[in-house]
C-alpha cells in the first residue's frame, strides 16, 4: 500500500477539497513536507532574485544606459543580494537537509517536528516582510520603497540621518526573523543527528551528508547570533537613540562591519559545506567507489568550520586595520585553502580509478569541482591583503562570490535536484532536458562570470548603476549581460523540466542510481514515516552491504 | 545507445573545459595588451601601475597569480585526465570498480604541500604589508587631507592654506626628488573608499576612523578613479581625478589656488545672485561672505576640468544645466535645484566663469 504513496496521495487529492489540501501542508510538521516547502519556496525567491540580476544587467549593458534610476538599481541590488542569500540558499539548503537528514540518518522525522515547523514559517514570514517594504518601506504614505543599503547594509548609511523611511527597517526585522527560523533548524538538525541515528550507526558510519550538515549548524548557531545582535542594535540606534554605529554622535562604523562579516564569513561555509555535502553523495555513486579517505574528509569539514570563523575580517582589507591585523587575517583566510584543497583532490581520489558515469548529477558535479577550484583561487588572491587592495570593492571580488555562489553552491544544488528529484516526486528528471539545462547554464555562467573578472582588474567598482565609455569596460559588460541572458533561459529549462517531470515524468523506483545510503531503501517518494521498521546498518554504505553480500563494506571497516 | 552518449559526454566536458581555459587565457592576455601604457589614463587597469607602492602591488599580483596559476593547471589537468580516463565505457560497463577507501601517504601529500604553498604566499604578503603600511612619512612628503562627501570629495593641503574639490593634484616623485603625498582620509558623511588603481590600493573612508595612504607616483598625467564603497545614490558618479604634475607645475597650481577669488567688478550681478541666495550657506568663495562648506569650495571653479566629481565637463553650458537642475546631470545628488530666473542664472554662471 504505501510503497505507492504518491499515487495515493493523487487519488486522494482528486476527491477532496483544495482547503484540506492547503490545511494539511500548512499545519504540517512532517520533516519531507516542510523539505519540499522550503524548496519550493527558495525556488520562488530565486526567480525573483534572478529577475532583479538581469534588471541589473540590463542597466550595466552599455555605459550611461538608464534603463533603470540610480534609486532603483541601488534597490535591485541591496534586494538581489539579501533575496539570493537570506531567501534562496538558506531555505533551499535547510529544505534539503530536512528532507535528507532523517532519512538518511535512518530516522523517522527530525527531533523536533514542531520546531521545524515553525522555523519554516519564520523564515518564509521574513522573506515577505523583506518584499512587503516594495509597498510600506516609506510609511504609510507614498508608494513606498525598497532597501537600498547594500546586503551587508554598512553603518552609518543605514542610521536614520542617511537612510529615512522603512525600508532600511525591514531588511532588518527581515534578517532578524528569518535568522530566528535559521538557528531553530539548526537547532534541529544537531540534535537529530547526534541522537537520532539508527543502531548502528555510529558518528563514523554516518554518511557525510550528514557530518557536512551536523558542521554546518553548528556555525550557524555561532554566526547568526551576533547577525541577530547587531539586527538589534541597530533597530535600538533607529528607535530608541542608542549610539552603537551612530558615527554623528560617536558611534563606531568599523564596529557593524565586524558584526556583520563574522556572520557573513562564516555564512559562505555555512552555504557551501551542505554543497559539499552533496558532492560527497553524488560523486562516489556515479564513480561506483566509496568516498577517498572518509575521515580525512571528516576532519577536513570539522576544520573547516573552525578556522573559518577566524577570518572574517578579510572582508575588510581596506578599511584600514592595522599591518598586523591584515597580516592575522591573510594567514587564516589562506590557511582555509589547505582542508577545501584536501576535499578537491579527495573528490578526485573517489573518481579515480572508478567507473564514470555521465548523468546530469554528475556532470553538473564536475563542473563544481571545475568552477570550485577557480573560486578558491581567485579566493587566494583576494585573502592576500596587500594584493586585496586591488581586488575588493571591484567586479573582481562580484566574479569571485558568484563564481562560489553560483559555480559552486547553485551548480551542486542542480546537481542535488537531479539525484534526488526521484525521491522526493517519484519520478525521474528527464536527462534531455537535463543537458541542455546542464549545457545553456554552463555556456551562461562561463561567458558572464569568467569575463566579469576583467573589468575589476580594469578598475571598475562594484554597485555602481552606470560607467563611463572609454574605461575599458564596455564590451566585457556587453558580453557578461549576455551571458545573464543565457543562464536565464537556462533556468527556464530547469524549472520545465521539475514540472513537466512531476507529471510526465518516468518512474523512479526505489533506487534509480544503485546508490548505497539509506533514503533509497525506502519507496519513491518515502512513506510517511520513513521507516516501517528502524533499519540496523553496519557499515557507511548499508546498501552496497546489501547489494554485495559476498563482498560488505562492514568488512573493512 | 545511452551508454554511448556517456561515452562521449565524458570526452566531450573534458574537451570543453580545456578550451575555455585557453580561452580565458587567451581573453586575459589580450586585456594586458590593451592596458598598454599607451592611454594610461582612460583604463585605471589595476595591471599598470605608476607609483612606487602600486609597482609593489602589481609585483605582488604577478607572484600571486603565477603560483596560483600553477596550482591550477595542475589540478584541472587531473580533473580532465580523471574524467577521460575513467569514464564509463562498453568494455567496463557493468562491472564494479575495485573499491578504493584511501591513502594515508597520498592524503599527508595533499595536505603538506598546500601548506607549504601557504606559507610561501603568507610570506610575501606580509613583506607588502610592511613595506606599505609600516612605511614611514619622510619630512619632505607633501600632506593632504581627503574628506570624503556624499558625492564628492574635499581636499585640504593643510600646510600649505588650500583648500580644493574633486581634482587633486600632486607633485611627481621620482627618484632624484622624492616627494611622497600622504593622504590623511576622513569621511563627513558615509564610507567611502579611495581608488585610484594606477597609483595604489583602495582605503576606505571612515567616519570617526582616521586612516592614511600614501603615493610615490613617477610619472606626470591624469590619474582615473572612483570611490569604491557604496556610499549611496550617486556612488557610481564619485569620480576621482589626479593630476601628477611635475614640481615646478605644481608649485604653479598652489600658489594660483592661494589667491583669493577674482572680484571682476563687471559680473557684480552675478556675484550679488550668489551672494543673497542660499549658494553662500553651502559652498565658499574665498573673499566674499561664501563661507559654506557643505558643498565644494568653489573660489576657483574654473580652474577644474569637471564638476560635480567629474559627472560632467566644466563648460559654461554644463554648469548652467548643473545649477537649473543638478538632477539632470546627477541624480539625487544633494545639490538643490536653485529655481533662478533665467536672468539670474545667466549672470550667475558669468560670474562663476570668473573664478578662475
Ligand atoms: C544645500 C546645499 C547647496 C546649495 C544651497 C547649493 N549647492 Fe552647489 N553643491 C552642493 C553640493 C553638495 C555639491 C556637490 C554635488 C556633487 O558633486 O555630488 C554642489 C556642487 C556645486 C557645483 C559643482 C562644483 C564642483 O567643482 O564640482 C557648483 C558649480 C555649484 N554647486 C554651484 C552652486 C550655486 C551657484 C548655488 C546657488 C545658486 C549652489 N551651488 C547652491 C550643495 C549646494
Ligand atoms: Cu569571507
Ligand atoms: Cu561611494
Amino acid at each position: 500500500m504505501s510503497s505507492d504513496a504518491m499515487a495515493i496521495r493523487t487519488a486522494e487529492a482528486a476527491g477532496r477539497p483544495w482547503v484540506e489540501i492547503l490545511h494539511e501542508w500548512v499545519t504540517t510538521v512532517d520533516h519531507k513536507r516542510l523539505g519540499v516547502l522550503y524548496i519550493v519556496y527558495a525556488l520562488v525567491f530565486l526567480v525573483i532574485g534572478g529577475i532583479e540580476a538581469v534588471i541589473i544587467r540590463i542597466q550595466l549593458i552599455r555605459p550611461l544606459n538608464d534603463f533603470v534610476s540610480p534609486q532603483v538599481f541601488n534597490r535591485m541590488f541591496t534586494m538581489h543580494g539579501t533575496t539570493m542569500i537570506f531567501f534562496v540558499a538558506m531555505p533551499v539548503l535547510f529544505g534539503f537537509a530536512n528532507y535528507l537528514v532523517p532519512l538518511m540518518v535512518g530516522a523517522r522525522d527530525m527531533a523536533f517536528p514542531r520546531l521545524n515547523a515553525f522555523s519554516f514559517w519564520l523564515s518564509a514570514f521574513g522573506g515577505f516582510l523583506l518584499y512587503f517594504s516594495f509597498v510600506g518601506g516609506s510609511g504609510l504614505y507614498g508608494a513606498g520603497n525598497a532597501p537600498d543599503v547594500g546586503w551587508w547594509a554598512y553603518a552609518p548609511l543605514t542610521s536614520r540621518a542617511f537612510s529615512p523611511g522603512h525600508s532600511t527597517d525591514y531588511w532588518t526585522i527581515a534578517l532578524l526573523v528569518s535568522g530566528f527560523g535559521s538557528i531553530g533548524t539548526a537547532i534541529n538538525l544537531i540534535t537529530t543527528i547526534l541522537c537520532m541515528r539508527c543502531p548502528g550507526m555510529t558518528l563514523g558510519r554516518m554518511p557525510l551528508l550528514a557530518w557536512l550538515n551536523l558542521v554546518m549548524s553548528g556555525m550557524v548557531l555561532i554566526a547568526l547570533t551576533p547577525l541577530s545582535a547587531a539586527q538589534i542594535m541597530l533597530l535600538a540606534d533607529r528607535y530608541l537613540g542608542s549610539h552603537f554605529f551612530d558615527t554623528q554622535a560617536g558611534g563606531s562604523a568599523t564596529l557593524w562591519m565586524h558584526f556583520f562579516w563574522i556572520f557573513g564569513h562564516p555564512e559562505v561555509y555555512i552555504l557551501i559545506l551542505p554543497c559539499f555535502a552533496f558532492m560527497s553523495e553524488i560523486i562516489p555513486v556515479f564513480s561506483r567507489k566509496p568516498i577517498f579517505g572518509y575521515p580525512v574528509m571528516v576532519g577536513a569539514s570539522v576544520c573547516i568550520g573552525f578556522v573559518s570563523m577566524s577570518v572574517w575580517a578579510h572582508h575588510m582589507f581596506s578599511i584600514g586595520m592595522t599591518s598586523y591585523a591584515n597580516a592575522f587575517f591573510t594567514i587564516t583566510t589562506l590557511s582555509v585553502g589547505v582542508p577545501t584543497g584536501i576535499k578537491i583532490f579527495n573528490w578526485l581520489g573517489t573518481m579515480w580509478g572508478g567507473r564514470i558515469q555521465f548523468k546530469t548529477p554528475m556532470l553538473f558535479s564536475i563542473a563544481f569541482l571545475f568552477q570550485f577550484l577557480i573560486a578558491g583561487l581567485t579566493g587566494i588572491m583576494l585573502g592576500s591583503a596587500a594584493f586585496n587592495w586591488q581586488l575588493t570593492g571591484s567586479y573582481f571580488v562580484v566574479a569571485h562570490f558568484h563564481y562560489v555562489i553560483v559555480g559552486g553552491i547553485l551548480f551542486a544544488l542542480f546537481g542535488a535536484f537531479y539525484y534526488w528529484y526521484p525521491k522526493i516526486t517519484g519520478k525521474m528528471l528527464s536527462e534531455t532536458l537535463g543537458k541542455i539545462h546542464f549545457w545553456l547554464f554552463f555556456i551562461g555562467f562561463h561567458m558572464t562570470f569568467d569575463l566579469m573578472h576583467i573589468p575589476g582588474l580594469l578598475g571598475m567598482p562594484r554597485r555602481i548603476y552606470t560607467y563611463e565609455p572609454g574605461r575599458g569596460w564596455d564590451t566585457w559588460n556587453l558580453l557578461v549581460t549576455i551571458g545573464a541572458l543565457i543562464q536565464s533561459i537556462a533556468t527556464l529549462v530547469f524549472v520545465a523540466n521539475l514540472i513537466i517531470s512531476y507529471f510526465k515524468g518516468r518512474d523512479a523506483g526505489n533506487d534509480p542510481w544503485d546508490a548505497w545510503t539509506l533514503e533509497w531503501s525506502v519507496s519513491s517518494p518515502p512513506p510517511e514515516y520513513n521507516f516501517a521498521t528502524i533499519p540496523t546498518v553496519a557499515s557507511r554504505r548499508p546498501l552496497w552491504d546489501i547489494k554485495h553480500p559476498e563482498d560488505p563494506d562492514s568488512r573493512y571497516e | 545507445m545511452a551508454k554511448n552518449g556517456q561515452i562521449e559526454g565524458g570526452a566531450v566536458l573534458g574537451r570543453v573545459l580545456s578550451v575555455l581555459v585557453i580561452l580565458a587565457g587567451i581573453l586575459f592576455a589580450a586585456q594586458l595588451c590593451l592596458a598598454s601604457p599607451a592611454d594610461h589614463s582612460q583604463v585605471p587597469s589595476i595591471f599598470d601601475p605608476h607609483s612606487g607602492n602600486a609597482d609593489l602591488l602589481y609585483r605582488l599580483s604577478g607572484f600571486v597569480l603565477s603560483i596560483t596559476g600553477l596550482i591550477f593547471v595542475v589540478v584541472f589537468t587531473l580533473l580532465v585526465y580523471v574524467v577521460i580516463r575513467f569514464r564509463e565505457r562498453p568494455t567496463n560497463a557493468g562491472r564494479e570498480p575495485a573499491q578504493v577507501y584511501g591513502s594515508n601517504q597520498i592524503e599527508l601529500a595533499w595536505t603538506v604541500i598546500p601548506i607549504l604553498i601557504v606559507v610561501v604566499l603568507f610570506l610575501a604578503t606580509a613583506r607588502v604589508i610592511h613595506a606599505i603600511q609600516d612605511a614611514p612619512e619622510p619630512a619632505e612628503a607633501l600632506e593632504v587631507t581627503a574628506i570624503g562627501h556624499q558625492f564628492w570629495w574635499e581636499y585640504r593641503f593643510p600646510a600649505l592654506g588650500v583648500v580644493t574639490a574633486n581634482e587633486l593634484h600632486i607633485p611627481v616623485s621620482d627618484r632624484a626628488h622624492p616627494r611622497p603625498t600622504f593622504l590623511k582620509l576622513l569621511s563627513a558623511d558615509t564610507d567611502h573608499s579611495f581608488w585610484v588603481p594606477q597609483l595604489g590600493g583602495k582605503t576606505d573612508l571612515i567616519p570617526n576612523h582616521i586612516n592614511r595612504i600614501w603615493f610615490s607616483p613617477q610619472e606626470t598625467g591624469l590619474f582615473l578613479g572612483q570611490c569604491a564603497q557604496y556610499c549611496g545614490t550617486q556612488h557610481a558618479k564619485m569620480l576621482l581625478r589626479v593630476s601628477v604634475e611635475s614640481e615646478e607645475d605644481f608649485d604653479a597650481w598652489i600658489q594660483a589656488q592661494k589667491e583669493p577669488a577674482i572680484q571682476d567688478e563687471k559680473e557684480s550681478a552675478g556675484r550679488r545672485v550668489f551672494e543673497t541666495t542660499a549658494c553662500l550657506n553651502c559652498h565658499a568663495v574665498g573673499g566674499t561672505n561664501g563661507t559654506g562648506r557643505f558643498g565644494p569650495d568653489l573660489t576657483h571653479l574654473m580652474s577644474r576640468q569637471t564638476i560635480a566629481a567629474g559627472a560632467a565637463e566644466n563648460t559654461p553650458a554644463n554648469l548652467r544645466l548643473w545649477i537649473q537642475n543638478p538632477d539632470a546631470i546627477k541624480f539625487g545628488s544633494l545639490m538643490p535645484a536653485m529655481k533662478l530666473s533665467d536672468a539670474d542664472l545667466d549672470a550667475l554662471v558669468r560670474y562663476l566663469e570668473t573664478l578662475k
